[in-house]
């Protein structure tokens, strides 16, 4: 490989561009006429009627940051002095000083973009200049290790193989923010060790996550550390809770999310691997590991990952985003520290009235028939349930009201003792309406596929509100 | 060899610890494993001797050949019956 001259022309090509295979006659006369050094990108036999050198690797073009092809630059004593990039008859001659370079060629030939910036390149010439920018820790698997047994050895695991966090894999990710990647988010719970963007990224990485994703990977992860969501209580209560991540907004088409058939289930990806991605960050970047400061008796299948889609088109309501003062047109995520997901089937109700008590007789057994207050809420109504409240006209004002209403239970019915129960609740005087839910303690999501008159409930925290935990709603930044 | 990067708090070292050893063997269950080379038993023999004499319960085990490595079903036996594993190499 010729070293880059002191002083001399230097041009980079490659033959997959038609302005460079226009340009090789050009490059035949500068060559001629004086010193020219010619890095070809992709073929070694290109340009053939020109001395050339065959940059394969493409260190020489990054290290020129070349980004486009054909480039003509200038070096003197060392430094550059001069640059032009496609086809340009007048620019190539008033730089070269030779008036008839090119003459019977057209003006004007765009260039193509070069090979050393491509998707996929930039990355891996990135980490082979060590120029990434990345700050955390580089951890060597040795040849003979399998890369996913070394990180299910080392803990990193949710019990499910993690994809390996290769510094072009991370940096890739990173290319879905236009953050900072040393930006610190916050201090994850239960180490309140400091978490950046990068630390993010790497564990969206492991996930599966798309660079895509990242921005509402993030907006999880700040939500769940915003200090009423109480991040710490949810991680080490002994009940079942995690976080449950809402997800409302355009970013639901523009990533692919999930808001139909199976909303809560498998099967697509942006959904599974963001609810991931987020239960990784406090595994890892927190320390937060069951029967360590995760104390959950059962827990629920929801702790590997729990992330929804709301179906807002066609819904008669505004979205939860809305209602919780997202500006209309932006995306946002609500976290909800909530588990596993209660059946409500109710195939007959062809009234809101029906549906609703329905709805509540479902909604006072959250947690145990008998505790009141018990816990805050999601109720996801599938479309199906929605269409019964939407012709009767019923706003999720309305609906809400009901629910309130409609779930409350005499105060002596739910005493410690009543029904052969020890379990009960002292917190209302006798011949009071005790209420199960705390004023805004249920949240209504419209999901779901379009046949099936099944809704759900999505239980919370028996420590609801100011007391433990409250839902938080973050707008998500690109 | 590949590159990854840490996705944890950096709070540990790198590298793996091994598991500590037990401070001592009081209370513990001692699997005493024969790799079937010549005349492994005779010295197990006698370390069940002598650990039995200190109160110790002691469960013997045999690879069925030196030259693989224990079959699945007799590593996860022994992870499962004992505390502590004592190899004999001989030779």
């Amino acid at each position: 490989m010729t070293q880059l001259p002191d002083t001399g022309w230097v041009a980079v090509v490659k033959r997959d561009c038609p302005t460079c295979e226009l340009t090789e006659s050009v490059l035949a006369t500068l060559a001629q006429a004086t010193s020219l050094t010619v890095y070809t990108q992709d073929d070694p036999t290109f340009p053939e009627s020109v001395p050339h050198d065959y940059d394969g690797s493409l260190d020489v073009s990054h290290g020129l940051k070349i980004e486009v092809v054909p480039t003509l630059l200038r070096r003197e004593n060392g430094q550059e002095v001069a640059r032009t990039y496609g086809w340009d008859k007048a620019e190539w001659q008033k730089l070269t000083g030779l008036a008839t370079l090119g003459a019977d060629l057209p003006d004007l030939r765009p260039g193509c973009g070069a090979k050393n910036i491509e998707p996929g390149v930039i990355e891996d010439l990135l980490v082979r200049h060590g120029e990434t920018g990345l700050q955390a820790r580089k951890v060597e698997i040795g040849s003979g290790e399998d890369e996913i047994e070394a990180m299910f050895d080392r803990g990193w695991s949710d019990g499910l193989p993690v994809v390996p966090p290769t510094e072009a894999r991370v940096l890739r990710m990173l290319s879905g923010t236009a953050r900072d990647p040393q930006e610190v988010i916050g201090k994850v719970p239960s180490d309140l060790a400091d978490c950046t963007v990068e630390k993010v990224a790497i564990n969206a990485v492991m996930a599966g996550c798309k660079p895509e994703y990242l921005p509402v990977v993030l907006a999880a992860v700040e939500a769940v550390l915003e200090e009423p969501f109480a991040m710490h209580g949810v991680l080490a209560t002994t009940m079942y809770v995690s976080p449950v991540v809402v997800v409302n907004g355009p970013i639901r088409r523009h990533i692919g999310m999930n808001m139909k058939g199976n909303a809560l289930g498998q099967g697509f990806r942006a959904n599974n691997t963001i609810g991931r991605a987020l239960q990784l960050v406090i595994r890892n970047v927190g320390g937060g590991r069951p029967q360590e400061v995760d104390r959950a008796t059962l827990g629920n299948p929801g702790k590997l990952s729990y992330c929804i889609a709301e179906d807002e088109e066609g819904s008669c309501w505004e979205s939860l985003a809305t209602e919780r003062g997202v500006p209309e047109g932006k995306s946002a995520v609500t976290v909800f520290a909530g588990y596993g997901l209660q059946g409500i089937v109710d195939q007959k109700s062809r009234t809101p009235e029906s549906l609703a008590q329905s709805f509540a007789e479902s909604l006072k057994a959250l947690q145990h028939t008998k505790l009141y207050p018990g816990a805050d809420a999601i109720v996801v109504v599938c479309p199906e349930h929605e269409r019964t409240f939407r012709e009767a006209g019923w706003s999720k004002a309305k609906l809400y009201e009901e629910l309130h209403a409609r779930t409350q239970r005499l105060a002596d019915e739910i005493r410690p003792g009543t029904g052969g129960i020890a379990e009960g609740t002292t917190a209302f005087a006798d011949g009071t309406m005790a209420k199960k839910f705390r004023d805004g303690g249920i949240m209504i999501v419209r999901a779901g596929g379009g046949a099936g008159m099944f809704s759900g409930i999505i239980g919370g925290w028996s420590a609801s509100g100011e007391k433990g935990s409250s839902p938080v709603t973050r707008e998500i930044r690109l | 060899m590949t590159t990854i990067l840490d996705p944890t708090a950096e709070r540990s070292i790198a590298a793996r610890p091994r598991l500590a050893r037990p401070e001592s063997l009081d209370g513990l269950k001692v699997g005493l494993l024969d790799i079937a080379k010549s005349k492994g038993d005779i010295f197990l023999d006698r370390l069940e001797q002598r650990l039995s004499e200190r109160g110790l319960e002691v469960i013997r085990y045999a690879k069925p050949t030196n030259t693989r490595p224990a079959p699945t079903p007799l590593y996860q036996q022994i992870a499962d019956e004992v505390d502590v594993v004592i190899e004999a190499l001989s030779d």
